[in-house]
């Protein structure tokens, strides 16, 4: 099971596609999404983003891992729409935000991020000219990608923290403690690329 | 061998001062450092690749002055972190031995050839495409190292590389850079790892109080501890 999107090795035809052609793919789906209106053709569209998880070997569970992080998001935006504008726009938008997200993921999950850095660079050339360093922009992605885990990392053991005093789910006693070594990580991975060479 | 001057070095944190006074010349292959938490040993090894400049005095490696020439000399000194997880900056093992070759004008298949050769050395070629934030303790930190020696200092700065792991891998830790060409200067608190070194500081306090043999600076630092009341409350 891999929740966070991570690279899976494997020589699949969607892991043997440039990461360019997968990021142009995903930038003209997410564009594309705003024509589909009616709930058939968005369950259309996630029976093809799954039928790409499988053409990749990648299994359900996988790709189940994936929406995991949106079920919340998605129940209550369903329930919104639900109550104001109907069950089929309730399917249409939350079936849409879906087949996005499983999208996206299967981009990561069968690139390798230094393919996808090296796509976003060479994507973020021709930007020099407004004084964008390309690697730098690369760089962001690889370590967005990087910090997914660090951060679930670091919320596991608040967590436990919390439980090991005994205290009580609250969210403030969560979200600070999180945010305070989030902040202290990104300190000291700000001193480690310093240290690793990559300078500024 | 590459020689570190320390001229007239202190530091401040603000109103704190971490290192007073500090004049040494280092051009041993194996040095370890030793002290008590915030004696300032720390803050003296960030300094001698520009991690952190001195308030005052400098620091010279081979010549170069962190300060004017930072980033040759950071390429001249690998820095390994106590928590490699800080340090581990690409999602997997492979990606992150290469991220410290990119800019460094290397085609991809040099760049392959050498995180190839890196891998196995540090026994993580069955490693190479998993996520980094799965490996142990003991192969984290083995990647940190990895990932700092692929790109062939001539000195590695390793700060309490072990305090973190459990006995048989900081034995392992310690197995490996024995066998480090580079030279190397080690913070630790496990002075078992200083056997077999040509020469130990001891630092208290911002300074250094004992320059000596491995044995001799072990004694001296056991009995400046011992002196040290360490606790002064009443237990409950």
């Amino acid at each position: 099971m891999n929740p966070l999107g991570l690279y899976v090795p494997g020589s699949s035809p969607v892991h043997r596609l440039p990461a360019g052609v997968k990021l142009v793919a995903m930038v003209l789906a997410g564009a594309g999404s705003i024509l589909l209106t009616r709930p058939w053709e968005v369950l259309a569209a996630l029976v093809a983003v799954l039928l790409l998880y499988a053409l990749a070997g990648l299994s359900p569970a996988v790709a189940g891992g994936q929406l995991r992080p949106l079920l919340w998001i998605g129940l209550v935006t369903f329930g919104f729409h639900l109550v104001v504008n109907g069950w089929q726009r309730g399917v249409v938008v939350v079936g849409v935000l879906a087949a996005l997200v499983l999208l996206a993921a299967l981009v990561t999950l069968t690139t390798r991020t230094t393919d996808l850095v090296d796509a976003v660079v060479a994507a973020c050339r021709p930007l020099r000219v407004l004084r964008v360093d390309p690697e730098r922009v690369g760089l962001l992605i690889a370590l967005g990608i990087r910090c997914v885990p660090v951060v679930v990392g670091l919320a596991e053991q608040v967590r436990e923290a919390q439980v090991a005093r005994g205290l009580a789910a609250s969210p403030r006693a969560f979200a600070v403690p999180l945010l305070v070594r989030s902040l202290r990580h990104a300190d000291a991975l700000g001193e480690a690329l310093m240290a690793r060479g990559l300078e500024d | 061998m590459p020689v570190i001057e320390a001229e007239g070095v202190g530091h401040r944190y603000g109103e704190r001062t971490v290192l007073t006074d500090l004049d040494v010349r280092i051009a041993e292959q194996r040095v370890g450092i030793v002290g008590a938490n915030g004696s300032g040993k720390s803050t003296f090894a960030r300094m001698l690749n520009g991690l952190v400049l001195p308030t005052r005095g400098r620091i010279r490696v081979d010549g170069l002055d962190t300060r004017r020439a930072g980033r040759e000399v950071r390429r001249k000194v690998g820095f390994c972190f106590t928590d490699p997880d800080a340090q581990i900056v690409m999602p997997t093992v492979a990606e992150d031995v290469a991220f410290g070759l990119r800019r460094r004008g290397l085609s991809k298949a040099q760049t392959a050839d050498r995180v190839a050769a890196a891998l196995a050395t540090y026994g993580l070629a069955d490693h190479a495409d998993h996520p980094a934030h799965l490996l142990s303790g003991g192969q984290k930190q083995l990647l940190a190292l990895a990932s700092v020696l692929v790109t062939e200092p001539a000195v590695l700065v390793m700060d309490e590389p072990t305090t973190l792991l459990d006995l048989r891998n900081a034995r392992m830790i310690a197995d490996v850079v024995e066998r480090l060409p580079q030279q190397v200067l080690l913070v630790t608190h496990h002075l078992d790892l200083l056997d077999g070194f040509d020469r130990v500081l001891v630092f208290d306090e911002g300074r250094i109080v004992c320059d000596d043999t491995p044995s001799a600076a072990v004694a001296y630092y056991r009995e400046l501890m011992s002196a040290t009341p360490a606790f002064r409350g009443e237990p409950s």
